[in-house]
C-alpha cells in the first residue's frame, strides 16, 4: 500500500520570549489510504503543531525549517501560497476539537458547505444543493432540509460536530485531520461521531489522521498509532501492538497511569517531573530525567529510532538498541501497584452519620419574558435528588453536560439556593442558614473547579489566594500564624513554600490544581466538592491529583462529591455513585453494584459508550438516539424514555419511583417494578 | 514681599494629585509584586522614550500651575510704609512661573498675524513712508516690518536666512554638550551606584543592553534637546511659529495649552472615574434591582445631550460668578473657577460609557471560577468587588482613561465653539482651534495656530498613548511583551 502521507523529519520551531521553541523536532510517519493514523500525547508536545504544520497553517510566530511533507509526490512545503488553498479542504480537511466555535455563527450551515463545494467543485445551484444535502445525510443529520438553513446556535454540540466534519468531507478529500475531534462532545455522542468517522472511512477510504490525548478513542479508531513525547514522536506500533506491548518506557507509565477499577486500592503511577521545555538543547534522551529505567547513556546520547526486532514497531530508546545486552524485563522490573494496607476497599456505606444529606434538592431557573419580565416557564436543573455522604467517603455524581450536575454541586454549597428541598449538613440545615450563620458555616464545605486556568485570580499571588478564604473565615487569626498553615498546605499538595510569592500564571495546570486544592484545604473543611477536577488536565498530571485527593482523603477524612463524565476516574476514585439524567438520579449504589451491574438503561448505554482499552468489536455499544432534551422542557413520564431502547407505554405516564434492587443499589426505572398484582 | 502667591482651584487639585502619585509610587516602592510590572514598565524603550515626551509637557504644565501676583512697583511720589507690607498693591493679572520664563516671548506683541520667523506682517497695510529731501511722506501699501519679530536685522531680506540658519546651529552647538554632559552624568550616577566600570556601562548603552533602555531615553533627549534649544535661541528675536490675531506669540499661546489640556484630561477623568468604577462594577456584580437602578440611571443621563447639560451648569455657574463677585478677585480665578466646573460637569456626562464597558465586564467576570470561590469562602461583596472584579477590570480602566484624555481635549474645543467652554480668557487649544476656523478661510491662509495645536497636541497624545500602551502591557500578566518574529535558517537536513 502506497504512503499517501509521507513526513520526513519534519522540524517545526515557534519563537517565544523565553528562546526558540523546538515544538517539532525531526518526526517521520507514513500515513497510507484508508488508514487510521492516531498521534497520542499530552499537550504541549507538539501534536497539534504536526496537523498544522502538514496544512501550513502555523501561527505567526511559527515556521517549518526543515524537513518535507509529502502528499502523493507533491512536497507541500514547496508548494506556493496559492497552490496551497487548492490543497486545504480539497485532500486535505481538518476538523477542529471545539465545534461551537469552528462554525461561524452569522452564516447558515448549508452557506459553510456551499463555501467549499464553490471553491473546490464545479458544482452550483440546484447540483450543488444536492450534494449538501447528501452530505448532511451522509454524517446522519436528521431533516437535513430545514438544518440547511438554520444557524450554529440552533444546534447542539453532536450536530456542529457533524456539520463540521460535513464541512470538511465537502470536497471528499483524500486525508481528514481530526484534532481531538470529541473531546468536548459527551461520551454518548462522542460514540455517535466516532461511529461516523469509521463509517465515512469504510465508504471513502480516505485517510484519517487522528490527534487526541484518550487511549481509549485511539483504542476503538486507530490502525496505527503514534506516541508523540516533547516534539518527537518516540513509539510507532500497530494498535494491537501497542495495546499487548507498549515498549517505551513513557508509554508504558501512560498506561498505568490510567484510572480504573483495577488500581482502586493502590495509588496511580505518576510520571515524576514535569514534560521538559522545548527551548532546551537536548543532549540525551528527553524523557532520561522522568524515566525509571534510565541509566547514564541516556542522559549523554540521544536514542535513535529502532525497531528493535519486532517489525513495524519502532521505539525511541536506548533499551531497545541492542536487545542482547539488556532485556526489557532486566532494564525496568514493572512496579507491582503498591496496595495501601490502610486501603479502603469498598467498604459498606453504613458506617457513622451521614455528613452531607440532601433530600428532594431542586433547583428551577425562571424563563422570564416581555416588558414585565413575567414567568412564562422553567428550567429544571436539578429536579429533586436526594443521597448521604458520609465523612471520609465519596460520591460520585456522573452524567452527561447539560444534566445538573454542577448546579446540584452549587446548589449543595449555597452558591445557588435552591428552590426547595433539604440540605442537611452535620445536622444542620443549610437552606435555611442566612448572611453572617452561613458564611460561618462555609468554612465546612469548599469547592474545587474544573478549570485551574479560571479558578485562580491571574492578579493576585499564591499568598493572597491562599489567606483570602482564611481571613474571610478566621480560620488563622494572627499573620503569623496564617503563614505557618500556608507553609503547611503547601508541603500538603506537594508545592515548594517559595511558590507564595508568584502569580498562578506561572505554575502548570497541575500545579494550578494543586493551589486550588491548597486553597481549599486551608480552612479546614469537611466536605469538598469537586467539579470534574482533572478533565481540563494530562493523563499523568491527572493521576498526580488523583492521587493527592485519595492521599488527602485518608489523612483528614474528607467527604468527596466527586462530579464528573469520566468513568474510569468514578472507578478509581469513588464509593457511591449516582447517575443523573436530566436532573434527576436515575441509579444509584455502590461502584461496584451500579458499574458492574447497570441496571438502568440510561446507565448501560453510558457505560457501553465509554472507550476503553479493549479493542473495539468485544463489546456491543449501545446506540442511543438524539440528544438530551432541555431541562425547560423535559419530556413527560421518564424523562429518558424518548431514547430509551427499553421503553414500554407506562414510561410516558410517570416519573418511576426509586426501586431497591440491591443493598445499596437504586433505580428509577419501571423495568425493575417489583412483579405483584 | 514682592509677590503674593495665588493658589487657583485647578492648581491644588493638581498638587493633590501630584501628592498622591508621589504617595503612590512609595507604596508600589515597597512592595515587590506591584513594582515588578512597573520595572517591566522601564524597561520598554518605546515607553520611556513617551515618558521623556510626556516629563516635558508635565514640567511645562507644572510650571504653569504655581500662580501669583507680583507687587506693583510703588507708585512715585507716595510715601512707602516699609512696616505696613500690607498697603502694598498688587498687579491685577495672576501671573505663573511659565509666564515669567516665558517673558520674553509674551510681551512682545506684534499688531496682527505674521507668518513664523517672519520679520514683516503677513498682510499688507497702509505705510507711512518719510518723504525725501523734507517733502511730504507718500503712503503706500507694503509689508510693514514687525516691531519685534527680526527687528535686530538692518535688511531683513538679505541677513534673514543667515541669521536663522546661524542662530539654529548655534543652538544646536548648545545642544550637543548639553546632551554630552546629562550623558555623563548619567553614566556617573548608574557607574557609581552599581559599582560598575564606566567603559563596560559605556559599552552597554550603546549596544542598548542595558535593562533600562538608557539609548533609547538618551536619544529622545538628544532630538528634544536638538528642537527646544535652537527655538529657544530663536524665539529671543523671532516668533519663531508666528503670532495670532492679536499679535500674541503662537509658541507661547501653544505653551500656556498645555497646562489646560492636561488639568481637563486629568482632572475630569478623575471626576468620573469613582462615578463609572463604582457604578459599573456594582450593576455587573449585584445584579437585581442595583443593576436596574444603575441602569436606567445611566441610559437616562446618557440620553440627554451632553452639550445642552454642560451649557446649563456653565450658565449657573456664570450667574453665580456674577453675584459673588467678592469671592473672585482676579479674571484668572474666575477662569479657573469655570475651567474646573467645566472639568466636573464633563466627568459628570462622560462616565457613562466606561460604565457601561465595566458593568459589561464584571458580568463576565463574576461568572469566572476565581470569584464563585471567594464566594464560597464567605468573602463580603465588597472585598470581592474590591480584590477580584476592580484589578482585572483595572487594564479597562487604563484604556478609557487615555482615550478619554484625547477625546476631552478636543471635546474641549468643541465646546469652546460653543461659547459653553473655558473662559475666552484662558489660553487652550480649543481656543486656538477655534481661532483656526477663521484663519483657515482667510486668504492667504493663516495655517500656523492650528498646525501648532496640532503638533502639540499630537505630540502629548500620542506620548501618553505609548506609555499607557506600555502600562497595560505590563499589567497584564496574560500578555507576552515582546513576541517578535524571527527569521530561523531553514535548517538543512
Amino acid at each position: 500500500m502506497s504512503a499517501l502521507l509521507d513526513i520526513r523529519d519534519l522540524k517545526t520551531w515557534l519563537d517565544s520570549s523565553g528562546g526558540t521553541v523546538r515544538a517539532i523536532d525531526g518526526i517521520s510517519f507514513e500515513v497510507a489510504r484508508g488508514e487510521t493514523f492516531a498521534i497520542v500525547g499530552e499537550s504541549g508536545c507538539g501534536k497539534s503543531m504536526t496537523a498544522l504544520s502538514v496544512l501550513r497553517l502555523l501561527p505567526e510566530a511559527g515556521q517549518v525549517v526543515g524537513g518535507s511533507v509529502l502528499l502523493g509526490d507533491e512536497d507541500l512545503l514547496r508548494l506556493p501560497e496559492a497552490s496551497m488553498r487548492g490543497v486545504r479542504g480539497r485532500r486535505i480537511a481538518m476538523i477542529f476539537q471545539e465545534p461551537a466555535t469552528s462554525l461561524n455563527p452569522v452564516m447558515t450551515v448549508g452557506r459553510q458547505i456551499a463555501e467549499v463545494l464553490e471553491r473546490h467543485t464545479a458544482l452550483r445551484g440546484a447540483a450543488m444543493r444536492k450534494r449538501m444535502l447528501e452530505l448532511l445525510q451522509a454524517v446522519g443529520i436528521p431533516d437535513p432540509l430545514r438544518r440547511l438553513d438554520e444557524y450554529s446556535f440552533q444546534l447542539s454540540g453532536g450536530m456542529k460536530q457533524r456539520v463540521m466534519i460535513a464541512v470538511a468531507l465537502a470536497a471528499e478529500p483524500d486525508l481528514l485531520i481530526a484534532d481531538e475531534p470529541t473531546t468536548a462532545l459527551d461520551v454518548t455522542i462522542q460514540a455517535q461521531v466516532l461511529d461516523l468517522l469509521s463509517g465515512l472511512q469504510r465508504d471513502s477510504g480516505m485517510a484519517i489522521l487522528l490527534i487526541t490525548h484518550d487511549l481509549g478513542v485511539v483504542a476503538r479508531m486507530a490502525h496505527k498509532v503514534a506516541v508523540m513525547y516533547a516534539g518527537q514522536i518516540i513509539e510507532v506500533a500497530t494498535r494491537e501492538q501497542f495495546f499487548r506491548t507498549p515498549r517505551h518506557p513513557y508509554s508504558r507509565k501512560l498506561f498505568e497511569a490510567l484510572p480504573g477499577s483495577e488500581r482502586r486500592g493502590g495509588e496511580l503511577a505518576v510520571i515524576r517531573g514535569q514534560v521538559p521545555p522545548l527551548t532546551t538543547d537536548f543532549r540525551g534522551c528527553r524523557f532520561a530525567d522522568r524515566c525509571d529505567s534510565a541509566w547514564e547513556r541516556c542522559h549523554a546520547e540521544v536514542p535513535g529510532f529502532s525497531s528493535g526486532g519486532d517489525e513495524g514497531h519502532g521505539v525511541r530508546c536506548h533499551l531497545y538498541d541492542d536487545a542482547q545486552t539488556r532485556t526489557r524485563e532486566q532494564a525496568s522490573p514493572t512496579p507491582e501497584p503498591v496496595v495501601d494496607e490502610r486501603s479502603d476497599a469498598v467498604q459498606p456505606a453504613q458506617q457513622g452519620a451521614a455528613l452531607l444529606s440532601v433530600q428532594g434538592l431542586k433547583v428551577h431557573f425562571a424563563i422570564r419574558k416581555g416588558l414585565f419580565k413575567r414567568t412564562v416557564g422553567q428550567v429544571r436543573a436539578v429536579d429533586g435528588m436526594s443521597f448521604d455522604i458520609a465523612a471520609g467517603r465519596t460520591l460520585a455524581l456522573v452524567g452527561e453536560s447539560g444534566c445538573g450536575k454542577t448546579t446540584a454541586g452549587k446548589a449543595i454549597l449555597q452558591l445557588i439556593r435552591p428552590s426547595a428541598g433539604s440540605v442537611k449538613f452535620d445536622g444542620e440545615e443549610l437552606t435555611r442558614l442566612r448572611g453572617r450563620a452561613l458564611r460561618e458555616r462555609r468554612a465546612d464545605f469548599q469547592l474545587i473547579f474544573q478549570d485551574p486556568y479560571s479558578s485562580l485570580n491571574p492578579r493576585m499571588r499564591v499568598t493572597d489566594i491562599l489567606s483570602e478564604g482564611m481571613q474571610a473565615l478566621g480560620v488563622a487569626d494572627t499573620v503569623a500564624a496564617r503563614e505557618a498553615r500556608m507553609d503547611r498546605m503547601l508541603a500538603q499538595v506537594g508545592l515548594n513554600t517559595e511558590a507564595k510569592l508568584r502569580y498562578p500564571h506561572e505554575f502548570s495546570g497541575g500545579q494550578r490544581q494543586r493551589i486550588a486544592i491548597a486553597r481549599a484545604l486551608a480552612v479546614a473543611p469537611k466536605l469538598i466538592v469537586c467539579d470534574e477536577p482533572t478533565s481540563a488536565l494530562d493523563v499523568s498530571v491527572q493521576a498526580q491529583i488523583l492521587n493527592l485527593l485519595k492521599q488527602l482523603q485518608r489523612d483528614l477524612k474528607l467527604g468527596y462529591l466527586f462530579i464528573t463524565h469520566n468513568i474510569a476516574v468514578v472507578e478509581y476514585l469513588a464509593h457511591e455513585v449516582a447517575v443523573m439524567y436530566l436532573g434527576r438520579i436515575v441509579e444509584r449504589g455502590t461502584v461496584d453494584a451500579v458499574l458492574r451491574t447497570p441496571r438502568h438503561p440510561y446507565t448501560q448505554a453510558l457505560l457501553s459508550a465509554v472507550p476503553t482499552l479493549e479493542p473495539a468489536g468485544e463489546r456491543a455499544v449501545i446506540r442511543l438516539r438524539g440528544e438530551l432534551p432541555s431541562p425547560a422542557n423535559p419530556p413527560s413520564g421518564c424523562h429518558f424514555h424518548p431514547r430509551c431502547p427499553q421503553a414500554m407505554d407506562e414510561c410516558k405516564l410517570d416519573y418511576p419511583a426509586a426501586i431497591r434492587i440491591g443493598e445499596n443499589h437504586e433505580v428509577n426505572c419501571l423495568l425493575y417494578r417489583p412483579q405483584a398484582g | 514681599m514682592p509677590l503674593l502667591p495665588i493658589i487657583l482651584w485647578t492648581d491644588a487639585l493638581i498638587f493633590l494629585l501630584l501628592a498622591a502619585i508621589a504617595g503612590f509610587v512609595w507604596y508600589v516602592r515597597r512592595h515587590e509584586h506591584l513594582r515588578a510590572p512597573w520595572w517591566r514598565v522601564a524597561q520598554t524603550p518605546a515607553a520611556m522614550s513617551a515618558l521623556v515626551v510626556l516629563a516635558v509637557f508635565i514640567i511645562v504644565g507644572l510650571l504653569d500651575s504655581v500662580h501669583f501676583r507680583l507687587a506693583l512697583p510703588a507708585a512715585p511720589g507716595t510715601q512707602t510704609d516699609r512696616t505696613a507690607g500690607r498697603n502694598v498693591a498688587y498687579a491685577v493679572d495672576v501671573k505663573s512661573v511659565l509666564d515669567l520664563l516665558l517673558a520674553s516671548i509674551a510681551d512682545r506683541p506684534e499688531r496682527t498675524y505674521s507668518a513664523p520667523l517672519a520679520t514683516h506682517a503677513y498682510a499688507k497695510e497702509m505705510v507711512e513712508r518719510p518723504g525725501t529731501g523734507g517733502g511730504p511722506g507718500t503712503q503706500i501699501r507694503d509689508y510693514p516690518r514687525l516691531k519685534y519679530g527680526g527687528a535686530h536685522l538692518r535688511d531683513p531680506q538679505r541677513d534673514r536666512q543667515a541669521d536663522v540658519l546661524l542662530t539654529g546651529f548655534r543652538g544646536v552647538a548648545l545642544a550637543i554638550p548639553l546632551w554630552l554632559l546629562v550623558s555623563i552624568m548619567l553614566v556617573a550616577a548608574c557607574t557609581s551606584a552599581e559599582q560598575l566600570a564606566s567603559r563596560a556601562f559605556w559599552h552597554a548603552l550603546w549596544s542598548g543592553k542595558t535593562e533600562v533602555p538608557w539609548r533609547a531615553i538618551l536619544i529622545t533627549l538628544a532630538l528634544l534637546l536638538l528642537l527646544v534649544l535652537p527655538v529657544a535661541l530663536l524665539s529671543r528675536h523671532y516668533h519663531v511659529l508666528g503670532t495670532d490675531k492679536v499679535g500674541l506669540d503662537v509658541l507661547y499661546l501653544s505653551l500656556k495649552s498645555v497646562r489646560t489640556a492636561l488639568v481637563i484630561g486629568t482632572l475630569t477623568t478623575l471626576v468620573m472615574l469613582p462615578f463609572s468604577v463604582l457604578l459599573g462594577i456594582m450593576a455587573g456584580y449585584l445584579r437585581g434591582v442595583v443593576d436596574d437602578i444603575i441602569q436606567y440611571f445611566y441610559t437616562t443621563l446618557s440620553s440627554i445631550p451632553g452639550v445642552l447639560l454642560i451649557a446649563a451648569g456653565v450658565l449657573v455657574l456664570q450667574v453665580y460668578i456674577e453675584t459673588h463677585p467678592d469671592l473672585f478677585p482676579t479674571s484668572a480665578q474666575r477662569a479657573d473657577f469655570r475651567l474646573l466646573w467645566l472639568c466636573i460637569i464633563l466627568g459628570i456626562t462622560s462616565w457613562t460609557g466606561l460604565c457601561r464597558l465595566l458593568r459589561g465586564e464584571t458580568l463576565k467576570l463574576r461568572e469566572l471560577e476565581y470569584v464563585q470561590a471567594a464566594q464560597a469562602f464567605g468573602v463580603s461583596q465588597w472585598r470581592i468587588m474590591s480584590r477580584h472584579i476592580l484589578p482585572n477590570v483595572m487594564h479597562i480602566v487604563l484604556i478609557a482613561v487615555v482615550m478619554d484624555f484625547s477625546g476631552l481635549v478636543l471635546a474641549e474645543a468643541v465646546l469652546s465653539y460653543v461659547g459653553v467652554g473655558v473662559d475666552p480668557s484662558m489660553i487652550s487649544f480649543g481656543t486656538m482651534i477655534n481661532a483656526a476656523r477663521l484663519e483657515m478661510g482667510r486668504e492667504p491662509m493663516v495655517w500656523w495656530s492650528l498646525a501648532s495645536a496640532f503638533v502639540f497636541m499630537l505630540a502629548l497624545v500620542l506620548a501618553a498613548n505609548l506609555f499607557a500602551d506600555a502600562v497595560r502591557d505590563a499589567f497584564d500578566p496574560r500578555v507576552r511583551v515582546g513576541i517578535r518574529k524571527l527569521r530561523f535558517a531553514r535548517a538543512e537536513a
